[in-house]
């Protein structure tokens, strides 16, 4: 069975809802504690959201550097499939693993609501059961989402095609309408969005099932390389 | 020796200060006229031991790179002053 690890760092507070959401596509999913030096067996890592070490200094400044993030990057590196959402962008970010940074929002309010996203590319790990153009409503719940980069930094997303989910409307200021973006290897993706709060009818959309499930055959990919 | 240390962390120039923009148009609500270009940063404060100014220096800004500023939205500027005693 494919097994999805999630990170957990003091202050994360979206695991269960990640693990839940994943367990509800057939996947295993267990906890990656953030004093862990290994991912063990997971055919991919979630860095979910939440408020990790409180946000103090920057959203995480501080995460970055617990033991598991090390393994993490070293997964990343293997071509492993990582997903940071919300706080687990901004831990990626400054981990390295993605360029640019997510500033306070244009307008400095916390925004909590359901916006539509247009997926921009098919090609990462995150979006690969998806279509080109297809919308997709999904909760966004952040102070912290408005992505920044260099000019140059974001021509060169453009023309490697690595933005891989815009805001229909941008709530919050994000350079190009960003919402998600991948690295070069284009295995792991950061995206200010829950789709794991898009995951069940209850919930009032399902649309984040799509980019689970290609998180899933992602990790089963993954889980088949490695034989 | 002991060194007094203040960074102050700024957003650098060009990135959007939306707090800094809030203040600044609030201020002519409040009678204050005529100010002009308000940015908003954080400033830490702590004491370091080092040999000598220049080494309190290059560990500070090893610091400041590595993980008090974020260097790409954010400068610092670095204070640094011997203690006496």
């Amino acid at each position: 069975m494919t097994t999805i690890g999630v990170v957990l760092f003091p202050g994360s507070n979206c695991e269960l809802d990640v693990m839940e959401a994943m367990r509800s596509l057939g996947a295993d999913a267990k906890v990656l504690w953030h004093g862990d030096r290994s991912v063990g067996d997971a055919d991919a890592v979630v860095v979910p959201g939440g408020f990790a070490h409180g946000d103090y200094l920057r959203p995480g400044a501080i995460a970055r550097f617990s033991p598991i993030m090390a393994a993490v990057d070293k997964f990343a590196g293997d071509g492993g499939p990582v997903v940071g959402i919300c706080n687990g962008f901004q831990v990626l970010t400054e981990a390295g693993l993605l360029p640019g940074a997510l500033q306070k929002n244009r307008g400095l309010k916390f925004l909590c609501t359901t916006v539509e996203l247009r997926v921009a590319t098919t090609n990462s790990v995150l979006t690969n059961e998806a279509e080109v153009g297809q919308i997709l409503r999904v909760p966004i719940n952040h102070f912290e989402g408005n992505y920044t980069c260099s000019p140059e930094t974001l021509s060169r997303l453009r023309d490697e095609d690595r933005v891989v989910l815009r805001y229909v409307d941008n709530p919050n200021g994000a350079m190009d309408d960003v919402a998600g973006i991948c690295n070069e290897g284009r295995n792991v993706v950061g995206l200010m969005p829950h789709p794991e709060r898009a995951s069940n009818p209850l919930l009032g959309s399902t649309d984040g099932l799509v980019l689970l499930r290609s998180l899933l055959v992602s990790a089963g990919a993954a889980l088949s390389r490695r034989g | 020796m002991r060194f007094s240390v203040v960074v102050e962390v700024q957003l650098r120039e060009g990135v959007a200060d939306p707090q800094g923009a809030t203040i600044e148009r609030a201020l002519p609500h409040l009678g204050f006229d005529g100010v002009d270009g308000v940015r908003v940063g954080k400033c830490i404060r702590f004491t370091i031991d080092a040999g000598d100014e220049a080494a309190a220096r290059r560990e500070v800004d090893e610091l400041c790179h590595r993980f008090l500023a974020n260097p790409v939205i954010e400068d610092t500027d670095v204070r640094i002053e011997a203690l006496v005693g």
